[in-house]
């Protein structure tokens, strides 16, 4: 474990509400990621993994405490230099891909390119690159109606990963598909990981989706109730 | 990438022809309106200069009668005396600054030549009159001084008066009986055309004063002395001298009014033109409200537009969009709708300046000042309007912008 820290929650709480209402959707939460991990998030609903994942995906910022991305104090900057982060550093997959309807799959995965003002031409050939690296070469000109689930899942990893990303955030990305096409998605992910070393946080519900990462966060009441790393399992 | 941003909106206008159409509909009738009021009017502005010039520039117009007052008192003075000859010779010996200096008595009288007979305005007057009205001889002569002098029984005809009697023949040296008169046509009229009221002014017969006094008015007075300013000299400095001369022949004290009224075709000229243009800017002013009425659709479709892409904004900032690029984004998409209405409302507005111009038989008079400013317009519409439903778009908060569904 020698990778440098990519992401440090230093009792992070972040509430909703005021007086009586007020809720902690998490509650003092220490947590560290390395570079390169895989990391699998889980825990009931209202356990406060979803919280996690919005501000690990710097959407959203702490109540209090700190959240350092990249050494950064991301907690603490405006929204327009959390995009920037974003559009420089995070790749988001969705449970429902949330492609841009009636575009094409070479045109969504070029969308965050448009806004760090890459050219045309280079825009073109990086969103090829990555639908080839997800396996989607010949359906670059379908809009995502005429996809299957699968296919528009890897899509929308193209789209986050064409920017070549440090983190890629994933929030539920096997929910709406079948058992095979989830073990599709699983193993493209873990490959990403493993080839580009690219940092994978995984929201999910499922024990052997999260079985696919190297290492699995247990959220609940807004504390961190686990912490296991496969090896450790195995062992 | 403001390329990609107007390509984007387009894709977005045509994914809601109907809706985009409808929305475009307020600036499209805003612009063409505006666009018509406006051409249509500098139209009428230079049908009303042009009438005026057929008038005769620079025209200073005498009449009998007292000048029409706001109800001033009658008095004791008397009933309205005629011009008579001796004011004219008196304005040609002591008047300095007028180019020509002509009588003129009118009246409608039926013309008879062989079978058949028409009803025309019949002027007599002298050979400086062609001068003075800045009228031109298709062919023949004018009449000499000494054929004015003795009123022979000459005279010179319109175009109308033409088509009637000779259809394309030439009628010189013809002879027209005129009430009970005959004379011998020597030249034809220059083509006038209509005036401003419908008035057909080449539906004339001019024929020497005295003839016409004699054989058609059986009186000796002048109905009009026409006096046409030459170059150097303005209507309005003229005016006051014509009046001079005329108190001093008429023997009207200064103190009296005048018994005549002297009207500078200058002025109505201007007065005209000044109503129209007035009323051209009014018109062109409501027509403008109906540009503002659009400029509110514009807004409210792009609220209807930002809500419904919400989990579009969503995403677009997830993956790194800058409020500023959202903002952009529907700015240009709410410009490029109005731009479009504008374009499309310009078209409209110059056909039907173009039709109605030709159904009035006004000139064609598109002006490239108000199209630019009516395309400058409409997209400052687009963007003032859309300005804040862009805001609302760019200030969505990413996460609530997923979750919507």
């Amino acid at each position: 474990m020698s990778a440098p820290l990519l992401i440090t929650f230093d009792k992070v709480w972040k509430s909703y509400g005021e007086g009586e209402a007020r809720v902690h959707a998490l509650a003092g939460v220490d947590l560290a990621i390395r570079r390169g991990e895989f990391v699998a998030i889980m825990g009931p609903s209202g356990s406060g993994k979803s919280t996690a994942m919005n501000i690990i995906g710097c959407l959203d910022t702490p109540t209090a405490g700190t959240y350092s991305f990249m050494g950064v104090d991301a907690g603490r900057l405006d929204r327009n230099r959390r995009a920037l982060l974003r559009n420089l550093y995070v790749g988001f997959v969705f449970q429902g891909y949330n492609l841009l309807p009636r575009t094409t799959a070479a045109e969504n995965v070029e969308l965050p390119l448009i806004y760090r003002g890459v050219a045309a031409r280079e825009r073109r050939d990086l969103a090829m690159q990555a639908l080839a690296a997800v396996g989607l070469v010949g359906r670059e000109h379908h809009t995502p109606a005429e996809l299957s689930g699968g296919q528009q899942q890897r899509v929308a990893i193209a789209r986050a990963i064409v920017t070549r990303p440090t983190l890629l955030v994933a929030d539920e990305p096997t929910g709406n598909l079948d058992t095979a096409r989830t073990h599709e998605i699983m193993e493209l992910l873990t490959r990403l990981n493993a080839e580009l070393g690219l940092s994978i946080v995984m929201v999910t519900h499922e024990a052997d989706v999260a079985d696919y990462a190297g290492r699995t966060i247990r959220f609940l009441d807004g504390h961190v109730a686990s912490d296991t790393l496969k090896t450790e399992e195995a062992a | 990438m403001i390329w990609e941003t107007v390509r984007l909106s387009l894709r977005s206008i045509r994914r809601n022809v109907l809706r985009s159409f409808l929305t475009l509909l307020g600036i499209v009738i805003g612009v063409a309106a505006v666009i018509a009021m406006l051409t249509i009017g500098s139209g009428t502005t230079e049908k009303v200069k042009a009438d005026i010039s057929k008038l005769g520039s620079n025209l200073l117009v005498v009449r009998a009668g007292r000048p029409a007052g706001p109800g001033g008192p009658g008095g004791l003075d008397q009933a309205a005396r005629p011009l008579a000859e001796k004011d004219v010779t008196a304005l040609v010996a002591h008047l300095s600054g007028a180019r020509a200096i002509s009588p003129a008595s009118q009246k409608q009288v039926r013309v008879i030549f062989g079978t058949e007979s028409l009803t025309s305005g019949v002027t007599g007057t002298d050979s400086a009159y062609l001068d003075a009205r800045d009228w031109k001889l298709v062919s023949g002569r004018p009449f000499s001084d000494s054929e004015t002098r003795a009123g022979t029984g000459v005279c010179l005809i319109g175009e109308t008066v033409r088509q009637q009697f000779f259809g394309a023949g030439d009628p010189e040296g013809e002879i027209i009986r005129v009430n009970r008169t005959s004379c011998k046509i020597i030249g034809l009229l220059e083509p006038k055309g209509y005036t401003g009221f419908g008035q057909d002014q080449d539906n004339v017969v001019l024929m020497p004063l005295h003839a016409y006094q004699r054989r058609v008015a059986g009186n000796r007075d002048i109905d009009n002395i026409y006096i046409a300013a030459d170059d150097r000299t303005p209507t309005s400095e003229l005016q006051p001298r014509v009046e001079d001369i005329l108190r001093d022949t008429r023997r009207i004290t200064p103190d009296r009014d005048p018994d005549f009224a002297i009207r500078d075709m200058t002025q109505i000229a201007d007065a005209m033109t000044s109503a129209t243009t007035t009323m051209t800017g009014m018109l062109g002013a409501v027509a403008g409200v109906s540009l503002l009425v659009g400029g509110i659709g514009i807004m409210n479709i792009m609220l209807v537009s930002v809500t419904e892409r919400t989990r579009e904004i969503g995403i677009r900032l997830a993956i790194g969009a800058h409020e500023k690029h959202i903002l952009i984004q529907f700015l240009v998409e709410a410009t490029v709708l109005s731009l479009l209405g504008g374009i499309i409302g310009i078209l409209i507005g110059l056909s039907l300046a173009g039709l109605t111009s030709m159904a009035l038989t006004i000139p064609f008079a598109p002006s490239p000042a108000v199209i630019l400013l009516a395309v400058g317009f409409s997209a400052l519409i687009g963007m003032v309007f859309g300005f804040f439903p862009a805001l609302r778009g760019a200030r969505l908060d990413p996460i609530d912008a997923l979750r919507h569904e």
